[in-house]
Order: C-alpha cells, then sequence, then structure tokens
C-alpha cells in the first residue's frame, strides 16, 4: 500500500506516518515513549511530520532511572524545549527508596524495578490508553513476534501465544479500561534504514553516538564509560582514556562502549556495513539469562 | 586528501545504491516440519545478514536445542519463543529483514500447524509474494492446498513452490516433476493472473537458495533468491482510480484545515475536481502539504494533508475519490471472510467493522456458504468455525464505500471485532457491493444543498456552518 516510487525507505516512512496517525485516532490518551536514543529520535521526527503543520497532539514519557549519560539528559531538555513538546519525566519512586544500584543489584531486579514497574506506573498514574514505542522487529529474537499494535491487559502483560491477528494496515485498537495497547511504528525498520534515513533527515542525535576520547574500564569484556563518580571501580581495574563510540544507549553502567574512530555519520555507517557485531551486543540487559526480552515483555517491559 | 575524496565518493555510490533498493514483503508456508525456519536462517546466513555473535548464540543453541545433531540448526534463529525452543515448531508470524543490492526484503516466517491459520493470514495480507514450502519426502500435503489457496485468497499474485529435502532423494528430478503437475494441476481452478514458479531446494546443505553447487545439473532455472530478486513489483493496489481515506483531521488553529491520509491508489493534483463519499459533495483540491512544504502532486502510497477549496463537514473514515467516479456507497456487501475465533459465526451476529480508518458496525444477514478446502468446494452451512473460510452477506450500520477485493487490498478489506471481547474475530474481503438506492443523494439534490451551504455561509457568517 505504501509503494512510492520504488524506494524502500519512502515506503517505510509512509507506514509509520500512517501508524502514528491511526493511533492518534484510535486512542483518547496516547503518549510516546521517549528514550533519546536514535530510534526515539526518529520516531519523533517522523511524528512531527505526521502532524505537519500541527504540533505532535500528545506529550513525551521519559522513564528515567536515574543512570542516564549526562549527556542524555542534556540533549533530551533541549530537544524538548526547541520542539515545544509537552514531556512528561517519570521516575520509579520505590526503585529510588530501595536505594537500586545497576552495579549491586542484579540486572534483573533493576531492570525490573526501574523500568518495567517505573513504565507501567506510569501508565497507571496518567491512564494512558495506548503508548509509542521506537522497537524495532529485527533487534531481537522475541520482539521478531510483535504486532504493530500491541495488547497489553490490565496488568501490562503482554501474551505472546495471544496476540490479535494483525490484518492488511488495519489495526484494531478496541480496548476495556485499563488495558492499554503499545504502538511501534518502527517496527519493520533496520538498523541500517534508521542511521540512513538519520543521515538523509538531518536529524539531531546524541553526541555519545559518535567517537571521542573518552574515559573507559574494561569490565569483563564490557568497555564501559566512566559518566558520574557513581562507579564502584574494583582493585584491578584501570580507567584509561579510548577512541570509543556507542552503538546503543541505556542506562552507563550496563551499556558498552565499542572502540571507533567514526566522527561522522557518513563513518558510522560504514561502520555499521563492515562491522561484524550485531547491535544490542552493547546491552548487558538482553544477555541475563535465555529469552530475557520475552520474560520481560511478559512482565510489561517496553 | 585524495583518500577523503574517495572515502566520500564511495559513500555516494553506496547511498545511490540504497536510494533505488526497492522492497518486497513475501511470506513463507507450507506443513510443519518441512524446513520453512530452516530455509529462513539459511537465507540470512547465505547472505550474510548474520552477525558473528548472533552465531556463536546460535552454535551455543544448537548444541542444546539442536535437532541437527552437530551441525548448526538455523531453525532457531528465527524461533525466538520460549515455547517454540521448546517443543520446535513456530507459534507465531516472526518477521526476518535481510536485503541483497538490488531489493530489501521482509520475510513473514507464518506457523505451519492448523491451529494458526491465522497467524498465516495475518502474514500473508500485506505481502506480494509467497514461499511455498514442500518437503519432498511427503509431497503435496492438506496444508500445502491450504496456505496456497489462502495466498490466492488474499491477493497474492506469485507464488514460489520451493520443493525442499531433495538431498534426502537424492537430487532425483523425476520426484520434482511429480509434484510440479500435481501443484499446476491443482493451481487450474484459479483463474486469474498468478505466476507460479518452482525451484527444487535444500535448506540444509543450501541448494539452490543462494548459491548453486549444481548437485541438480537438470534443473536450468533461477535460484531462489535470484527469482525473489527479479519478481515485478507494482503497486498492490491496482485501480488506476483516486482513493483516498480520510485517516485524520488536522486542525491546529482556525486557519488551517486539512485531512490527513495515505494516498491508497491513483494521483492527486493541486486543482483536482474531487467527490467526497458518503455525503456526495464535490470540491476541489486547494493545496497538498507535506513536511515542511506544499507539493503540487501526490502519488499512491504517499502519506499527506489534502486541504480542500470549501469547508465542508468531513469526518475520519470518508472517502475521497475522482469526481466522476461511479463508485456508489453501500449498506449490504458480500464478503468471503476468513473466520478467526473459537466461537462460531452464525446468522444474525453482530461486531465492530473497521475498514480503511472507518469503524461502525455490521450484521451478519446470511452465510453463503463454506468452502471445503481439500476440494475447493463450496458447501452449505449455518455457522463458519475457527480456521474456516465462506462466503457471507453482512449489512453495515451505516454508508460505507468499497472496492472489491480483487481492485484494492486495502479499499476492499475489513476486519471484524467482537463486540464483548473486543477481539479480531475475522478477516473479510469484498465480492461485491450491494448498492441500496435509497440513501442516494440525487445529483439535483446534491447541487442544491451546496447552493444553500454558500448562501447560510454568504449571509449568515455568525453561524459557523461549514
Amino acid at each position: 500500500m505504501f509503494k512510492r516510487n520504488n524506494n524502500h525507505l519512502n515506503q517505510l516512512e509512509s507506514e509509520s506516518i500512517y501508524i502514528i496517525r491511526e493511533a492518534m485516532s484510535d486512542f483518547e490518551n496516547p503518549v510516546m515513549l521517549y528514550s533519546i536514543g536514535k530510534d526515539s529520535s526518529v520516531m519523533l521526527h517522523l511524528a512531527k511530520k505526521a502532524f505537519y503543520p500541527g504540533r505532535i497532539p500528545f506529550p513525551l514519557l521519559h522513564i528515567d532511572t536515574g543512570w542516564k549519560f549526562k549527556e542524555m539528559y542534556l540533549f533530551r531538555d533541549r530537544i524538548v524545549k526547541s520542539s515545544k513538546i509537552n514531556l512528561i519525566i517519570h521516575s520509579n519512586k520505590k526503585g529510588k527508596l530501595l536505594g537500586l544500584n545497576p552495579f549491586l543489584h542484579s540486572i534483573d531486579k533493576y531492570t525490573d524495578v526501574m523500568k518495567t514497574e517505573g513504565l507501567k506506573d506510569a501508565i497507571n498514574k496518567y491512564q494512558f490508553d495506548s503508548a509509542f514505542g521506537g522497537a524495532r522487529r529485527d533487534e531481537e529474537k522475541s520482539r521478531s513476534k510483535e504486532r504493530i499494535y500491541s495488547f497489553r491487559d490490565s496488568f501490562n502483560q503482554w501474551n505472546p501465544k495471544k496476540q490479535r491477528p494483525e490484518l492488511w494496515w488495519n489495526y484494531n485498537g478496541q480496548i476495556n479500561k485499563g488495558e492499554n495497547i503499545r504502538v511501534f511504528p518502527l517496527s519493520n525498520w533496520t538498523e541500517i534504514d534508521i542511521w540512513q534515513y538519520i543521515f538523509l533527515e538531518n536529524i539531531e542525535i546524541v553526541s555519545l553516538y559518535f567517537a571521542d576520547m573518552r574515559p573507559v574500564l574494561n569490565r569483563k569484556g564490557m568497555l564501559l564509560m566512566i559518566n558520574d563518580n557513581r562507579i564502584n571501580i574494583q582493585p584491578d581495574e584501570i580507567i584509561e582514556k579510548k577512541m570509543v563510540r556507542f552503538r546503543t544507549l541505556g542506562c552507563w553502567p550496563l551499556t558498552s562502549a565499542v572502540e571507533s574512530k567514526a566522527v561522522s555519520l557518513m563513518e558510522i555507517i560504514e561502520e555499521i556495513l563492515v562491522t561484524k557485531k550485531s547491535e544490542r551486543t552493547g546491552r548487558a540487559i538482553d544477555y541475563d539469562h535465555k529469552n530475557s526480552m520475552e520474560f520481560k515483555k511478559k512482565k510489561g517491559y517496553f | 586528501m585524495n583518500t577523503i575524496i574517495s572515502k566520500k565518493e564511495k559513500f555516494k555510490n553506496w547511498l545511490n545504491i540504497q536510494q533505488k533498493k526497492t522492497l518486497l514483503k513475501l511470506l513463507t508456508c507450507g506443513s510443519v516440519d518441512d524446513g520453512k525456519s530452516t530455509l529462513i536462517g539459511r537465507l540470512l546466513h547465505d547472505t550474510q545478514q548474520i552477525y558473528d555473535d548472533q552465531l556463536t548464540l546460535l552454535k551455543d543453541d544448537s548444541k542444546r536445542h539442536g535437532t541437527q545433531g552437530d551441525v548448526i540448526d538455523f531453525a532457531l534463529l528465527v524461533d525466538g519463543l520460549h515455547d517454540e525452543r521448546e517443543q520446535g515448531i513456530t507459534i507465531d508470524v516472526a518477521y526476518r529483514y535481510f536485503s541483497t543490492n538490488k531489493r530489501k526484503f521482509i520475510v513473514a516466517d507464518t506457523p505451519g500447524h492448523k491451529q494458526y491459520t491465522c497467524n498465516m493470514v495475518t502474514g500473508a495480507s500485506t505481502c506480494e509474494a509467497s514461499i511455498l514450502l514442500v518437503d519432498v519426502t511427503k509431497g503435496l500435503l492438506e496444508q500445502t492446498y491450504r496456505h496456497s489457496f489462502i495466498s490466492i485468497l488474499l491477493g497474492i499474485k506469485y507464488l514460489i513452490v520451493a520443493v525442499n529435502k531433495m538431498d534426502l532423494v537424492n537430487y532425483k528430478e523425476k520426484i520434482f516433476i511429480d509434484i510440479k503437475n500435481k501443484f499446476l494441476d491443482f493451481a487450474k481452478q484459479f483463474n486469474n493472473d498468478l505466476k507460479i514458479f518452482f525451484v527444487p531446494i535444500s535448506a540444509l546443505v543450501g541448494e539452490n537458495i543462494v548459491f548453486k553447487n549444481n548437485f541438480m545439473p537438470w534443473y536450468n532455472g533461477h535460484t531462489l533468491l535470484k527469482i525473489l530478486e527479479t519478481i515485478n513489483i507494482k503497486n498492490t493496489e491496482n485501480l488506476k482510480e483516486m482513493r483516498f481515506p480520510v485517516q485524520y483531521i488536522n486542525r491546529p488553529n482556525s486557519e488551517f484545515r486539512g485531512y490527513s491520509g495515505t494516498l491508497v491508489s491513483g494521483d492527486v493534483y493541486v486543482g483536482q475536481k474531487v467527490k467526497i463519499l458518503p455525503i456526495n459533495i464535490n470540491s476541489f483540491i486547494s493545496r497538498i502539504v507535506v513536511f515542511n512544504e506544499d507539493i503540487q502532486k501526490s502519488e499512491s502510497g504517499q502519506s499527506i494533508t489534502i486541504v480542500l477549496k470549501d469547508e465542508i463537514d468531513i469526518s475520519r473514515g470518508d472517502l475521497f475519490v475522482n469526481f466522476d467516479s461511479p463508485l456508489k456507497p453501500c449498506q449490504e456487501a458480500i464478503v468471503d471472510v476468513v473466520w478467526m475465533s473459537e466461537n462460531n459465526l452464525f446468522k444474525g451476529q453482530a461486531f465492530y467493522v473497521k475498514s480503511s480508518n472507518k469503524k461502525t458496525r455490521v450484521r451478519i444477514k446470511e452465510i453463503l456458504y463454506k468452502i471445503e478446502i481439500n476440494t475447493l468446494t463450496p458447501n452449505n452451512t449455518d455457522s463458519l468455525s475457527l480456521n474456516s473460510i465462506g462466503r457471507i452477506k453482512v449489512e453495515f450500520n451505516e454508508l460505507m464505500m468499497f472496492d472489491s477485493y480483487k481492485k484494492n487490498r486495502i479499499t476492499g478489506s475489513m476486519i471484524f471485532i467482537d463486540l464483548l471481547s473486543n477481539l479480531t474475530v475475522g478477516a473479510g474481503m469484498i465480492v461485491e457491493n450491494i448498492s441500496n438506492k435509497k440513501n442516494m443523494f440525487s445529483e439535483h439534490q446534491q447541487s442544491f444543498e451546496k447552493d444553500l451551504y454558500s448562501l447560510i455561509r454568504q449571509y449568515f457568517p455568525h453561524w459557523k456552518i461549514r
């Protein structure tokens, strides 16, 4: 339906704009999850396109764990200000009270409380009936089974065996009170599509994606960038300056840098084309245990 | 300095190639255990889409869950859910991505089990080509016919019959030819512009998928990938007429009133005279707005915002067509339906229905027949059960605008939604509209109404009539 000019990016863009407009019409109280990463930046750009000349008619929601990179916070505040969008920042107070810390607690527990519970908490608090997320099907195995409109029951759970059939470009947004739908406009984009689009559309992204001299230490093969003084440095660890960048962004203690000389979008794209490591390898979160992502999603992780 | 320029040049060339890449959506279907997941894993592997870390993980997984002994079990690449690995089957549609220099591919890997037919329909509804996997040792099975029929029913024009596991029959030509002839015999009954390809493969060995090792010198056709790269992709909507369903009313301020949506078929240009259905009022296109600019014309597939010359009361789900379009709104239609609910469909039941951005209610007036899948014959029935396919007559709560599904996949399709559970319970495809004369405005009435509105706007602006 979205075929244009025989060009796949045009087609993807058209499809995403359609999905965003459709969800805006289907739901009463939508929100867009904003994680400050490159996919979020592309999704935000597409939302601007969908409603031009009007403004984006829903708020952005950032689930803040308190452990994001400093650069990400600065970027977030600047973008929100310049785009005149309403931003809701939500942190899970329970986690803060417990003093949850990705260095001390298991990644499982940390993600569960800070991210999953944080998101559920916010959805319940603001009574959102739908939330846009920037997930892509090519990222991880269980995500490849995800619908564009992904139903979550009143406990915010995803049941992969009971997904609604999704036909044509005809999405079913019927829900009862308390239930919600996660909407994934970037479902069919791949990593290289995202980078190409950022390049062609001149979309601003966080500086951490570009290589620079940064203080890192090597922990179990992960290159950890020291972003503030909360690092629990071990006796045998040395911090050294290396030319690194990030392929994916999350909480700094859980996100590994990669050594790279790519300082421009062009060089990043070249690097991705020849690289032999998949995108999420920098994420400790996916490797926690087998099928981890599936279990997180069943519990309500986005 | 020179190296920098050449780097830039190289990048430019790469970007150029990227810009020319088309996108093909295809699905793989067939019966249980005929090697679908293995085939897709093989496609990904042989076109070098798999990264080192994924390969390492795959090797570990193969040792733990593999069904192929010491060989890498490619099926584990695509079977991602916990239960799937436990049972070694595919439960739901998994979408996979790979690309070559010519094309990008999105593969909907659909489940083979009968109980997951609705997942297969889900996959097929957005695809242009279908790979039907046949296990050469088992030949054509009920599921093969079922999946071919569903593919054709859902408007897929390219069928690729991939006869798999040729290594198990010593790559003998005769068995392949027998299967081919049997399938052609079955396909005879579909009198449409179907294109069918046959290719003998071994997903396990990797023969005739991306590479040709010539284990079958008697086969002089293309590899599977070559077939996929050369299929002629056109817009699936083969209707030349303009179809623009209004998706969203864009009203940021009192100055601007735009109708956002995706142009399903035809072209639109500034100054064009259009008709708005079902209210049956004509107007002219004054602007076509995209991000940060206005354009003079738009082609089908583009998501745009249209501004009209006149102020008319238009809502989501209304349809813009050519002013002289013969399309008539209707309240009744004959529909082919794939039933997807555990509760049977009976005459008299009511559902929500969603079609081209419009939601309304529908009542089942009659169940005309059910298709017997194995023989493709229509049988009388008073109900349709889970996974069955039939033809029904329905009545809508309000006027609807449909094309036949054969002409247009978007304006010819609908989903049925259960009033209580909110689940999607059926997929409907329009066979024909039953026009209802008494709901139609006459041309005369229509022009009177238009004049009246413009007079009211002129003399009583404070009434704020649109």
